[in-house]
């Protein structure tokens, strides 16, 4: 049995993006090592309505690491200590007792503050609006057996899919680039046949838009894929880079 | 007794043999040409695989497609989190499968309580969305010879399930965002994130728009439309623990059914077998492990009730006890189907060792699922490489290394097979008001085999409503553009505000969590896994009781004019409450068993679901008659023309 812990949490409160923001101290006591951090703050959460105040806004929804909406940065990390998992995932079992745990939002000039935690990731949906798809419209297809795909291309695509647009790897940038997200969308659209007819439009119009949005450019630090929660390869940047030379190369 | 109304109900089936329903529907329905289609404003709620899948098709048909969903990007639908797979005839194992064998299944798994059309045209457009998926570069598993690969499900005995890793559910979804991204390049469809449907519009008798509050703002809006779509998942939610999303809710179905659109068999509501168990009073929600862990896992609990005990007290390890002493009981009971029996049975069989004293975690409420034989068969990479996400996710949550030792698990409340009444068009009783994927009832009958969630709401989306809707809108293209300014549109939007007005004002003492967890205790200990007449009557009186409690002692801090996540928690409650209640009623009505519904009075010999067909074989439709009042009842009679209806088997 996991045993209880009493800690320091110190979090981020902002009222709206325009809005000062600063740190609020809470006490927190025997918390259960077998809950998670989400279900720790809200006990936290719970005490505040008690008292009469305003709960701490956070996103969450599924809890099970796969919908990419938790984005708390803690103890200097995006979704925590943990490697290979989200907030949601984390649990307190992963801290000490008498330790001090601080929580801030994503912190990017792309993913303004909407209140305490919560960060506006719309950019995210603008880049893959910008190219993050197959022109094709419903019906009419192929044969889903008409053309084979090498067992190993479809684990490299899948490897890349499984991004859960989070926006850990912007947090985690100093530049705030957003180069992981693109690169990991651009791949699994290069890698299979269905998507290479516009892979190179693909990567030219999905990095203009992560440009124009105000992200930050890839200086190879690599602390993006050290805290993403999926694990996503930096090699996809380096065939995001492929790409984008190519298509550039052709104009 | 309900009151039962003398409405007589058209399912609009086509005529025909039933293999031909669907060809002959889309041969004569009447269409909308393309320069009329763009002045036709459609509503779509929710962006899950029906909603994305949806909004996106009629947007490439050149509708003028309006979608909204409650997150913050139309990917984070909880659909996302699906993990096994999808189902589809192509048959490409060549072990027997056919369109009619995947309809039959589909029949017989929903414990015959589905319409035969419905499910025979879902059956026929499977194999179009595999294709259509992969034409989206959806990464589904593939062999080496380069083709896709499939697994089993329970239900089934063909391999017919094709799956992204245990990541099934996101990769369609994303394929279904991505097509809904090109759409939004291309104009023909505008997402609305973070704002949530408060309230249908009717305007002579038709859904003509939504009211929805802006969750950033907090301000409430007015939205016009010809017809409007919901597409906004199930309301497994009203237990408060279960595998949906903490956000998932069913207020945009029920105020669906406040306007008049029938909700249809509330009472069908999915118990999964394998979801981690229960740990504490502070848990937010249940994680599921996927169905296709039963391919290779066997459950077991002891047989000996001494070791059952040891478990239980934390004095023996799993490991310790012999294989003889090990009672697999679904392989036992079941010996056709093993492990692989549909969800219902897998379900009630846990309960029934567990309730018999066999549970082998502290609470005695877990069986295990082993993968010892598993690794000693394939190696323990060949079942890394199946399932080693979920046993990564297993081990971060449980703590402890399923691959040394069996995981635990335990039923929970996973999915809704009633929803919004729909006719064979997926038009709801209101007209212009239609309904897709969980959000309405069709396909699955009392039960949901696995695999087939992902493929319903992808049916409905990319390949059903596209066509059916034409069939109204063609009628539609006279219809000007409605102004937000119509008295309905006032009227609907005063009545959200006089309502979120009336919460605030409340000033109790109440967290909204508080008051819907002992909501869930209600609904899970009354109108849970095995009910009676007894447990629902007092369930009724225990909701009418949380009922009060809510509008006596609730609080919601903060304003109203601006984010507020505890009065968007409030709101969906209060129609949790509701849907409760509905629940209640319709499982009170229902006096037999089948699928997930299960009545203790109604039961063989062998503790198996003892159907009614004589008396119940019909679509329970509740109609709204007004706050506080009890719904009225209408029966849509099922008649099987095409299978023979027959008790389910699957022990031979």
């Amino acid at each position: 049995m996991d045993k209880n812990i009493s800690f320091t949490l110190k979090v981020w409160r902002q009222r709206g993006p325009k809005e000062k923001g600063a740190f609020a101290t809470y006490e927190m006591k025997d918390i259960p090592g077998d809950t998670s951090f989400l279900e720790m703050l809200d006990i936290l959460n719970e005490s505040l309505v008690n008292k009469g105040e305003e709960p701490i806004v956070f996103d969450h929804d599924c809890r099970e690491g796969i919908c990419g909406m938790c984005s708390l940065y803690v103890n200097g990390h995006p979704h925590g200590p943990a490697t290979g998992a989200t907030t949601c995932q984390l649990y307190m079992r992963r801290f000490k007792d008498g330790d001090t745990i601080t929580v801030e939002p994503w912190r990017s000039a792309a993913f303004p503050v909407i209140r305490d935690l919560m960060v506006d990731r719309t950019a995210f949906d603008k880049i893959q609006q910008a190219g993050g798809y197959v022109s094709i419209n419903t019906g009419g297809m192929p044969d889903a057996n008409a053309l084979p795909i090498g067992k190993d291309i479809a684990e490299e695509a899948m490897d890349a899919a499984a991004c859960i647009g989070c926006g850990a790897c912007v947090a985690a940038c100093k530049n705030g680039s957003a180069m992981l997200f693109v690169s990991a969308k651009v791949s699994q659209f290069a890698l299979l046949p269905q998507g290479k007819p516009e892979a190179a439009k693909r990567a030219k119009s999905m990095i203009a838009k992560m440009d124009e949005l105000g992200f930050g450019n890839c200086t190879n630090t690599r602390a993006c894929e050290a805290e993403c929660p999926k694990c996503i390869s930096i090699s996809n940047i380096a065939r995001l880079n492929r790409e984008f030379i190519k298509a550039k190369l052709k104009d | 007794m309900a009151k039962i109304s003398s409405i007589k109900v058209d399912s609009k089936i086509p005529e025909g043999p039933l293999a031909e329903k669907w060809t002959n529907y889309k041969a004569h329905q009447k269409l909308v040409n393309p320069a009329n289609k763009r002045k036709l404003d459609i509503i779509v709620v929710g962006t899950g695989l029906a909603g994305a899948s949806a909004a996106a098709s009629l947007g490439a048909m050149g509708f003028n497609v309006l979608n909204f969903c409650i997150q913050d990007s139309p990917r984070r639908a909880h659909s996302i989190a699906a993990q096994g797979g999808i189902n589809a005839a192509k048959n490409y194992q060549n072990d027997g499968d056919s369109v009619y064998r995947l309809f039959y299944d589909t029949i017989k798994g929903g414990d015959y309580r589905a319409r035969e059309a419905n499910v025979y045209r879902l059956a026929e457009v499977s194999g179009a969305i595999i294709d259509q998926c992969v034409a989206q570069c959806v990464p589904f598993a593939r062999e080496y010879g380069g083709l896709l690969a499939n697994r089993s499900f329970g239900g089934a005995q063909v391999s017919r399930t094709f799956y992204a890793r245990g990541q099934t559910g996101q990769q369609l979804l994303l394929g279904a965002y991505s097509a809904l991204n090109y759409q939004v390049s291309q104009g023909t469809v505008k997402v609305f994130t973070r704002y949530e449907m408060l309230d249908l519009v009717i305007i002579d008798g038709r859904a003509r728009g939504i009211i929805a509050r802006n969750l950033v703002t907090g301000k409430v809006e007015r939205f016009a439309a010809h017809a409007v779509v919901i597409g906004t998942g199930g309301y497994g939610n009203t237990y408060f623990l279960s595998t949906n999303a903490m956000g998932s809710n069913g207020s945009a179905a029920l105020q669906c059914y406040r306007k008049g659109a029938w909700f249809a068999n509330p009472c069908y509501a999915q118990i999964h077998p394998t979801c981690i168990p229960v740990h504490g009073d502070k848990q937010s929600k249940l994680t599921l492990m996927s169905e296709s862990l039963r391919n290779d896992g066997r459950i077991w609990v002891p047989k000996k009730l001494e070791d059952a005990k040891a478990l239980q007290a934390g004095k023996k390890h799993p490991n310790d006890i012999p294989d003889e002493d090990r009672d697999f009981y679904l392989e036992r009971r079941y010996p056709a189907f093993g492990n692989l029996v549909p969800r219902d049975v897998a379900s009630r069989a846990a309960k029934e060792r567990c309730d018999a004293g066999f549970g082998v975690n502290n609470t005695g409420l877990a069986v295990f699922l082993d993968f010892k034989y598993a690794i000693q068969r394939l190696g323990e990479d060949v079942v890394r490489q199946r399932y080693g996400n979920l046993f990564d996710m297993y081990e971060e949550i449980a703590d402890t290394n399923p691959y040394k030792e069996p995981m635990m698990i335990f039923p929970a409340i996973h999915y809704t097979m009633g929803g919004i009444w729909v006719d064979y068009e997926l038009q709801t009783s209101v007209p212009g008001l239609f309904a897709i994927g969980e959000a309405n009832f069709s396909d699955h009958g009392a039960n949901r085999l696995g695999a087939s969630a992902l493929m319903q709401g992808l049916a409905d989306g990319y390949f059903v409503l596209p066509y059916t809707i034409q069939n109204y809108l063609s009628d539609q293209i006279q219809v000007p553009r409605f102004s937000t300014d119509a008295p309905e549109f006032v009227a609907a939007e005063k009545a959200v505000t006089d309502k979120i007005a009336k919460l605030m004002a409340i000033k109790g003492k109440r967290s909204v969590d508080s008051i819907h967890k002992e909501l869930g205790h209600v609904m899970w200990d009354y109108v849970g896994m095995a009910r009676t007449k007894e447990s629902l009557e007092t369930a009724l009186k225990k909701l009418a009781e949380v009922e009060t409690l809510f509008w006596s002692d609730l609080f919601i801090p903060g304003a109203a004019d601006t984010l507020n996540v505890e009065l968007e928690k409030a709101l969906r409650l209060l129609d949790f409450i509701e849907i409760g209640k509905l629940m209640a009623y319709d499982a009170l009505n229902r006096e037999e068993s089948c699928g997930g519904h299960f009545r203790e009075e109604h039961q063989t010999e062998e503790g198996e679901a003892k159907r009614d067909d004589e008396n119940f074989s019909y679509v329970a439709c509740w109609k709204y008659t007004g706050d506080g009042q009890e719904p009225e009842l209408i029966k849509e009679d099922l008649n099987y023309q095409y299978i023979k209806v027959q008790q389910r088997n699957y022990k031979n």
